[in-house]
């Protein structure tokens, strides 16, 4: 059956409607407001950001495996270096890996597309957006390099020790660290009422509410969520900009400050902040098995709902950060109830994912497998997260490995195979080919199986009582013992950089390829599929742009010939 | 290493160790269930030549009975986490019983001082014992710790005992333990105080009495106060 | 640069710039208000601040008060004119509110001025800190708006984009209202 969509056309949109039609270099690539364009700009630099993370990382493990022996590309790791290093992949992987890549660049991409409109509402805050954003990734990458070096006070930046520079011994570091943060939160506002708008605004005619694919849904509630959670950090950063620049003492108890809220503040928001990067990763894990396994999904409505809930609940329960903090013991009560019941919607969350795959006809592409593992790999993150919440065990296992094993089995699946994820299912409609399966897959398992080698020995050592942000355990003698440990998570995680080359292969015969990507490769229901691979300027023809007439998931519908059913076909 | 988990050395270890245990039997049970699911799910329903996929609303109650009775099930078993929880936080942080002995601990970059109030058992009298990474206390004996900081935050954690608490500057936090049996254990600072943080091992030596009264009676000259 | 589509559009009823500028009060009534709740918590804490609270000047306080007030009004009668389709008149009443704004800013420099010189810093103590801290933050938002209102008004008097009129009006309201809450609480409150 023939789909009602547009034929491709070049140059939708004529000579004089937009003023685009001989976009010189610098307009089309540095000066765009195409929401495609400034996409890719967010993908591109995320994934430089996540190599130098990842670089990060190879270093100070190498450290901790090899205490004191020179890192082969590095040299020699000073404890201050140890911590600047530490601080700086937490902050760069957080800030500038997983937001920009999975709200910035797939949001800005795929909310015009798969709502059926021709841009973001607002093109020129879109740019505006990304120069802020850029110019945050080149004020942290130039913070490592001032005198005094990078900031080494761990991502969470707490006073006194953030505050002033005779404790942390890099106060430039430090100041330009908060700075930048502080203009990717700007960026990240900007860029979220220009995605809230649209969704709210700009769909196609015909979309309703229950229309809309979840993966918008996510993203937008996570922008929501990020703008109703940073105001109070905002303002905490402001004290503590000026508590380590002119010497005021917000956060300094000798003169009536508090250091105890500079961690309110940072929570407060923190927490907040983990939903709003797993939000958008659930939501391409959605919308890829709903995709692969040909079923509509189980709850629909309820995936929304429990987002929602999640999103609502989570400014209730920061301060399980903080439990022996120096809180009043009673607040730990509340908020380990608070804690534990947040898990709740998410394990309906996923419980509604998992049931979706039932009675499907599951294809195991390579988007599929990332969008699989990262069910089977959250679920380890997400459980081990409850012996983090509950107030009496968390006495123990505080600032342990443990907490860094939860963790990053929460953020890894979340930014690392969300991210890939998303890659490898969009990537044909972005840039007009197709990634290569054999190698995806080596990537995939690659990735995947090293992973589990690099953390399941760190929670291993978290019981056992090992500490973070220590450069060299030997100085421990009960620990010393577990170094077999920390050379097993190291080994494995050079395995998986090694992986890593593989993807970047795969990505570059595939962007050199001159096979043209078909318009619809995975047969899928989206709006985004029915523009040709890539979409052209305007993503549509003007006149010609999409109506709805059913919702995102109509797979296997019965009684007709094809087990999909785009959004914009006539019944 | 997992033998770290048998090295109890406080009257609370145990009950923080049980609680791990418990959460680890409950989350366990859903781990395996929803990932066994998962897999179990991936497999029989993987694309297969003879098998169509099905369209499923999500409003079939025999379906949806799959999730909605897991989702309570999850809820009930949060409750006896959150009562078990609430209870080990209750001994260990919120009730302090009678101490037998106070100490001093303040925590400074890079090192532990600890003020401990010798042989006459009172603090900030003459016959103080001051010392640097090491801390003496006495096997079975109920312990308060003051704990506060002199420049950033550091938290003095000792492992064996399953004892952390935050040292905060401008505040004095009180916390307790009461060791069960002798020995020597590490002293972790649990919270990045700059460039020395990794080198802020101390040292908890654990005495029978009469060690601990020996050790006292040798140090107990120092009169200064640090 | 030609509007896309998508700006055109409005499934939710509401035009696109005036849901852009509730989002952005938004966010930034949570900025302000998680600045004023630090500084309330402090203040609680603090009752020796009281003597810090007493210098400051309430009669200049009431003054800038009454003048964004008026600016406020003016902002009003510029966007019952952009209504009207008369961008020039909107255009004149946009800059009544620009001199208040300029006012406002002006006052608070004598402030300022007569404060700091009697040694009264960012550092003093913590009512001196989240004074500057909180006004200073107001002030920036009281030159942003003048600057987007200059704009605006640019457009305005040319018939061009008046509805961005009602839009930067609906934004020099909410500083206005950010005033209304720091105005009792730094000088009021004593």
């Amino acid at each position: 059956m023939a789909q009602a969509t547009t034929a491709p056309v070049q140059d939708t949109h004529g000579h004089d409607t937009h003023g685009h039609h001989d976009q010189g270099w610098f307009k089309k690539y540095f000066w765009s407001t195409d929401h495609k364009m400034i996409a890719k700009q967010y993908l591109w630099t995320s994934i430089f950001m996540a190599v130098v993370g990842g670089l990060m990382a190879y270093v100070f493990r190498m450290q901790l495996a090899f205490p004191g022996i020179e890192v082969p590309g590095f040299g020699l790791v000073s404890p201050g270096e140890y911590n600047a290093l530490i601080t700086n992949h937490g902050s760069i992987m957080i800030f500038w890996v997983a937001m920009p890549m999975l709200i910035a660049a797939w949001g800005n991409f795929l909310i015009p597309l798969m709502i059926g409109a021709d841009d973001m509402v607002f093109p020129r805050i879109n740019r505006l957006s990304f120069q802020i954003f850029l110019i945050s990734a080149i004020l942290i990458l130039a913070s490592l390099f001032v005198q005094g070096g990078g900031f080494g006070g761990a991502w969470t930046s707490y006073p006194p020790l953030s505050a002033n520079p005779e404790y942390n011994l890099t106060g430039l570091g430090a100041s330009i660290w908060l700075i930048a943060v502080a203009l990717e939160f700007v960026a990240f506002l900007l860029g979220g009422i220009n995605f809230i708008v649209t969704l709210m605004n700009s769909r196609a005619p015909g979309m309703k509410a229950y229309d809309i694919p979840v993966t918008v849904w996510m993203i937008v509630i996570a922008s929501i969520l990020f703008m109703l959670s940073v105001g109070p950090l905002i303002a905490g950063a402001i004290m503590l900009l000026f508590d380590q620049t002119l010497n005021t003492g917000f956060y300094d108890p000798a003169r009536g400050g508090d250091p105890i809220l500079w961690q309110h503040l940072f929570w407060f928001f923190g927490h907040p902040e983990v939903y709003v990067v797993l939000l958008p990763a659930i939501g391409f894990v959605i919308d890829i098995i709903a995709t692969f396994a040909r079923k509509k999904l189980f709850g629909y409505k309820i995936m929304v709902y429990t987002a929602v809930a999640t999103a609502v609940l989570s400014f209730f329960v920061w301060a399980h950060h903080q439990f022996i903090a120096g809180i009043d013991p009673r607040m730990a009560n509340v908020f380990t109830v608070t804690t534990l019941l947040i898990s709740v919607p998410i394990a309906e969350l996923l419980f509604v994912i998992i049931a979706t795959l039932y009675g499907g006809s599951i294809k195991f592409t390579t988007p599929m497998l990332w969008a699989l593992s990262f069910v089977a790999t959250f679920l380890i993150g997400g459980v081990t997260g409850i012996f983090l919440g509950a107030s009496g065990s968390d006495i123990y296992l505080h600032d342990t490995y443990f907490v860094l094993a939860h963790f990053h089995y929460t953020f890894f699946p979340i930014a690392i195979i969300g991210g890939f994820a998303a890659f490898t299912y969009w990537f044909p409609k972005m840039f007009g080919t197709m990634l290569d399966e054999t190698l995806g897959k080596i990537h995939f398992w690659g990735t995947v199986i090293p992973f589990q080698f690099i953390f399941i020995p760190l929670f291993a050592l978290g019981l056992g009582g090992q500490h973070r942000r220590i450069y060299n355990f030997q100085n421990f003698p009960e620990l010393a013992s577990m170094q077999p440990l920390r050379v097993t998570a190291t080994l494995a995680l050079i395995v998986m950089i090694l992986f890593q080359l593989v993807f970047f292969w795969n990505l570059f015969r595939s962007l050199r390829s001159k096979e043209k990507a078909p318009m619809n490769p995975w047969k899928a229901n989206t709006l985004e599929w029915t523009t040709p691979s890539p979409p052209p300027h305007g993503n549509w023809p003007p006149d010609q742009m999409p109506k709805v007439y059913r919702g995102p998931y109509e797979y296997s519908v019965p009684d007709r010939d094809t087990d999909y059913w785009p959004q914009n076909e006539p019944s | 290493m997992f033998e770290r988990l048998a090295i109890q050395a406080s009257s609370f270890a145990g009950d923080i160790d049980g609680l791990i245990l418990l959460i680890a039997v409950l989350v366990g049970f859903w781990f395996i269930v929803a990932e066994g699911m998962f897999f179990w799910l991936i497999w029989r329903f993987r694309e297969r030549p003879d098998q169509k996929s099905q369209y499923i609303t999500g409003k079939e109650k025999h379906l949806k009975r799959w999730v909605t009775i897991p989702h309570a099930l999850v809820l009930v078993c949060d409750v006896f986490i959150i009562i078990g929880a609430v209870r080990v936080w209750y001994d260990v942080k919120q009730h302090l019983p009678e101490p037998d002995t106070v100490i001093r601990v303040e925590g400074q970059q890079w090192a532990w001082v600890f003020q401990h109030p010798g042989p006459d058992n009172e603090l900030d009298t003459g016959d103080d014992i001051w010392t640097t990474d090491d801390l003496y206390v006495e096997v079975d004996r109920t312990y308060h710790f003051r704990l506060s900081s002199r420049d950033v935050l550091h938290n003095f954690s000792v492992p064996a005992f399953r004892l952390k608490q935050d040292a905060v500057p401008g505040r004095t936090i009180t916390g307790w333990f009461h060791a069960t049996s002798t020995g020597t254990y590490d002293i972790q600072c649990a919270e990045i105080c700059g460039i020395g943080h990794g080198v802020m091992a101390g040292r908890i030596n654990i005495q029978d009495a009469e060690t601990h009264a020996s050790w006292m009676s040798e140090n107990a000259t120092t009169t200064a106060a640090q | 640069m030609q509007k896309p589509i998508a700006t055109t559009r409005s499934a939710s009823g509401i035009p696109t710039g005036r849901l852009a500028i509730w989002w952005l009060l938004a966010s930034e009534i949570v900025i302000f208000g998680g600045l004023l709740a630090c500084y309330l918590l402090f203040r609680l804490g603090h009752p020796e601040w009281a003597d810090a609270a007493a210098v400051t000047n309430t009669a200049i306080g009431a003054t800038n008060t009454f003048v964004l007030l008026t600016s406020s009004f003016t902002a009003v009668l510029a966007h019952q004119a952009a209504e009207r389709g008369d961008g020039k008149k909107a255009a004149r009443f946009l800059v009544f509110t620009i001199i208040g704004a300029c006012l406002f800013l002006g006052i608070k420099s004598y402030e300022w001025w007569y404060e700091i010189s009697h040694g009264y810093t960012i550092t003093s103590n913590g009512f001196w800190s989240f004074y500057y801290t909180a006004a200073g933050l107001h002030a920036a938002h009281v030159i942003a708006g003048a600057i987007a209102m200059g704009f605006v008004a640019k457009d305005a008097a040319q018939g061009k984009e008046l509805q961005r009129v009602e839009l930067v009006g609906i934004y020099w309201h909410f500083v206005d209202v950010v005033w209304i809450f720091l105005f009792p609480l730094l000088y009021i409150a004593k």
